[in-house]
């Protein structure tokens, strides 16, 4: 069983169009979204039924006012400001523990947060595991470390072939978390100077763990003389360009539709991507 | 007064508002444009500063004196990262794990730990013409963007306005980067995309009681049901730009909207006298 993962350094580059197709090219596989604070691949999938669960995950510092005697300790030693009047400021608490630990009257206990949700859903694709953060939480690093678990686990049972995970934008903790491990990494770019300096940390971050990595030029027309200097850029890396997809307002009809491109289109686009995806199932078989 | 850009989704044009508001102020006030996309930093492709300070960000992690520890494993015992681990004659920091609380070292009974810093990026300042500027970049492999967006930010002008790019997403670099703002502009697309992600983007900036207003990007593509929803929670959009290839054209090659085409600059002066109305009835404008 291999993994793939899409990502792009900047956002909106068209990873997820591209997951969605996939997801109906593709035999054998389960889709993990792991852009778990704001997931969107379920609008194309079209989920008809999901398992629900809680994502429960680290802890927040909690006063007791009647134990407390107003030292300020710990307001003194906490290093993220999320105490302040003696009250403790959920968003801003990291759930160190710090506090806990030194309060001299034992006011202040740590108590686990929910933190969001996780669904198992079926499509008329297969399975999908994606997620929903809660607003402002932290750890959505560990959250996607979970919807790739739980991914894997049914790729394992059922045997399938691939995994496919459609990652977040950056290069911080749950990028991180998408690709570390996975057998490749798609990154969608576009000619854009922004896309093109994106793509270079992003590319970075793959080499910086061990993934191998090919680039696919979403609307590589709107520039072509971006897209050459991607092409240049990625010759010079030694990251192969495995696709060139054309601009076509075709795939925002389709998302409108909530289909993948492929589904409704036989046109340019959907041909480039099932190229890309062929491209993509030849290199995990290597 | 600060006013964030944020979007929830990614690519939907918060770069090319953030710089084409900063660039449209410039000559009538004092504005500083803080690019708090730290993992993947665009503007100044756009703005071109020239940077003239260059500071490093690091967060301190624990480095265990060997000779005074006894190996008691209270350090493991209050960790909770799982970033140091004891063994019978060892210990092992792992300090990708760190978040840098001081617990361990405070605790330790042989005051056996002491912090050192790791560099994890970069802040860098500078201006533009008049436009003074700032950003973050966090260095290759590194997880945790929040310490330089607080760093970040400890560079905002005190007076005149700052405007902040933040980046994409609702989780807490956006809370970092977006929180004890005055405003915040959610740019968005529509498509169904763009309105899922909006929705989220609205609860992150609601739940942190910050007023904010939508500006509706490459309008005419996708469907009319972002506009609907904004008029349901009455949330004004308070600037509508067209799908245009001419716009596209621009932003490719790093040239922002209001010098590829200055008529744009008074949408923009437009926009952000809009933002003072609404900051000033709120009355949570800070006295600048």
């Amino acid at each position: 069983m291999k993994e793939v993962v899409v990502l792009s350094g900047k956002g909106g580059t068209g990873k997820t169009s591209i997951v969605g197709s996939f997801a109906a090219l593709a035999q054998s596989k389960v889709l993990a979204d792991c852009d778990v604070d704001a997931a969107d691949l379920h609008l194309l999938l079209q989920p008809v039924n999901q398992q629900k669960y809680d994502f429960w995950s680290g802890q927040i510092a909690f006063i007791d006012e009647e134990k407390c005697t107003q030292c300020g300790l710990c307001q003194d030693v906490c290093r993220f400001d999320a105490i302040r009047d003696f009250k403790v400021d959920p968003i801003s608490c990291e759930g160190c523990g710090f506090c806990s630990h030194i309060c001299p009257v034992e006011a202040i206990t740590m108590k686990e947060s929910l933190s969001g949700h996780w669904f198992i859903s079926g499509t008329k694709y297969g399975h999908l595991v994606h997620a929903r953060l809660g607003i402002a939480q932290e750890n959505s690093g560990k959250l996607v470390a979970l919807v790739r678990q739980q991914a894997r686990q049914i790729a394992e049972k059922q045997g399938f072939n691939y995994i496919i995970s459609d990652g977040p934008p950056g290069i911080g903790c749950p990028v991180i978390s998408s690709l570390s491990g996975a057998n490749l990494a798609l990154l969608v770019t576009e000619p854009t100077l922004s896309g093109i300096h994106d793509l270079g940390r992003v590319i970075g971050v793959c080499h910086h763990f061990g993934v191998p990595a090919v680039v696919c030029i979403n609307k590589y027309d709107i520039n072509e003389d971006n897209t050459h200097q991607i092409e240049t850029y990625c010759l010079d890396q030694e990251v192969e360009v495995a696709s060139k997809i054309s601009f076509d307002n075709v795939v925002t009809e389709a998302l409108v539709k909530g289909l993948p491109v492929v589904e409704c289109s036989q046109g340019k686009v959907a041909q480039q991507i099932e190229k890309l995806w062929q491209r993509i199932s030849c290199t995990l078989v290597i | 007064m600060i006013i964030s850009v944020a979007s929830g989704k990614g690519g939907t044009g918060k770069t090319l508002v953030a710089t084409s508001l900063a660039l449209s102020l410039k000559e009538r006030e004092s504005v500083q444009l803080l690019d708090c996309d730290v993992e993947e930093p665009n503007d100044h492709v756009f703005v071109k500063p020239v940077f003239t300070q260059s500071e490093a960000v690091s967060i301190p992690v624990p480095r265990v004196d060997e000779e005074k520890c006894t190996y008691c494993g209270k350090c493991a015992e209050v960790c909770a990262y799982n970033a140091i681990a004891v063994t019978k004659q060892k210990v092992l920091v792992f300090p990708e794990l760190c978040h840098g609380c001081g617990a361990c070292s405070y605790l330790c009974p042989e005051e056996a730990i002491s912090e050192e810093g790791k560099m994890i990026g970069v802040v860098e300042s500078g201006c533009a013409n008049s436009l003074k500027f700032a950003h973050g970049r966090l260095n290759i492999g590194e997880a945790m963007a929040p310490p330089i967006i607080r760093q970040l930010k400890e560079h905002a002008s005190h007076e005149g306005t700052v405007i902040i790019d933040v980046s994409p997403g609702t989780s807490c670099p956006v809370v970092e980067a977006v929180s004890d703002s005055d405003f915040c502009i959610l740019v968005t697309e529509p498509t169904p995309f763009g309105l899922n992600d909006l929705i989220l983007a609205i609860e992150t900036v609601r739940q942190l009681d910050i007023p904010c207003g939508i500006i509706l990007n490459r309008a005419g593509v996708g469907d009319g049901k972002t506009e609907e929803y904004c008029q349901k929670e009455n949330i004004p959009i308070l600037l509508t730009i067209p799908l245009d290839t001419e716009i596209a054209r621009l932003y490719s090659r790093g040239i922002t909207l209001v010098e590829g085409i200055p008529q744009w600059q008074e949408s923009f002066i437009g926009l952000f006298d809009k933002i003072k109305e609404i900051v000033i009835e709120r009355g949570s404008g800070t006295k600048r």
